[in-house]
């Protein structure tokens, strides 16, 4: 069964911690100060991170269970 | 799901309390040096950053003011503000008008100019701030300094609480120059080693 999981474009993240602070599982950390890390076998693909987000980078993509 | 605050969830008050300040005395806006200094050395000395995830009061009083207080219209920004062009370039901008700060405050100081009481807000309009300023320093040139960075923490809270409104709540997170500087710290510092 596919699942949503939350992905960052790092390339336009700012790195600002924005969707960290929203994460009902902790599962986003913000990598060495250069983007944020999502880690998808947490995520529950709630989506808070993605309305959170002010650069509107994080996105809810279907992946097949892991 | 609720998270337990911690002591830094707080900050926001010390943002609040520093602009209330300014109009009292405006010798107070030396302070906010502290919001220059400690995000770089934070992220010089190897802490990413952390100042943007969790110590910027300024991020949670929009934050506070956008989601709670629900001022913000929720709406994605435009691209180009998302851009790195955008972003550097309202850094360089940033700087650009920084250093003509400094520069007034040696002229001052050099005793070629003399000291303006007024706060220039979005780099045009001069408001009459005079009321907060009523010591007789020797050195006026601290005095012009106080102004100046006033100046500055000001019309970027008001530029921030306008991308609040039109955006998202943080939207000035994503142009800010001290996280734009910050970030670029640790691409400098980390990218090249991945």
């Amino acid at each position: 069964m596919p699942r949503r999981k939350a992905v960052v474009d790092i390339n336009s993240c700012v790195a600002c911690g924005c969707c960290k602070k929203v994460c009902p599982k902790d599962a986003i950390t913000i990598e060495k100060g250069l983007y944020s890390k999502i880690d998808e076998s947490i995520c529950v693909g709630c989506g808070r991170c993605a309305i959170a987000c002010p650069a509107d980078i994080i996105t809810l993509v279907e992946r097949e269970n892991i | 799901m609720k998270k337990n605050k911690k002591w830094y969830d707080y900050l926001w008050i010390v943002s609040i309390t520093y602009l209330v300040l300014g109009f009292f005395n405006i010798l107070f806006a030396w302070i906010g040096l502290l919001c220059f200094f400690i995000p770089l050395l934070i992220s010089i000395f190897g802490g990413g950053k952390t100042y943007c995830n969790k110590y910027c009061g300024r991020g949670q009083m929009f934050d506070l003011l956008g989601n709670k207080f629900k001022l913000s219209r929720n709406k994605p920004m435009p691209r180009f503000m998302l851009s790195k062009w955008f972003r550097y370039g309202f850094l360089a901008f940033f700087m650009i008008m920084f250093f003509n700060m400094i520069f007034a405050t040696y002229l001052v100081f050099s005793g070629s100019r003399d000291l303006t009481q007024v706060v220039t807000l979005l780099w045009t309009f001069k408001l009459p701030w005079q009321w907060a300023y009523s010591a007789n320093l020797n050195s006026e040139w601290i005095a012009q300094f106080a102004f100046g960075f006033y100046s500055v923490m000001l019309t970027s809270t008001v530029l921030g609480l306008v991308t609040m409104g039109l955006f998202k709540p943080r939207s000035w997170c994503v142009y800010c120059p001290m996280g734009t500087m910050t970030q670029g710290i640790c691409k400098i510092k980390y990218r090249e080693k991945e």
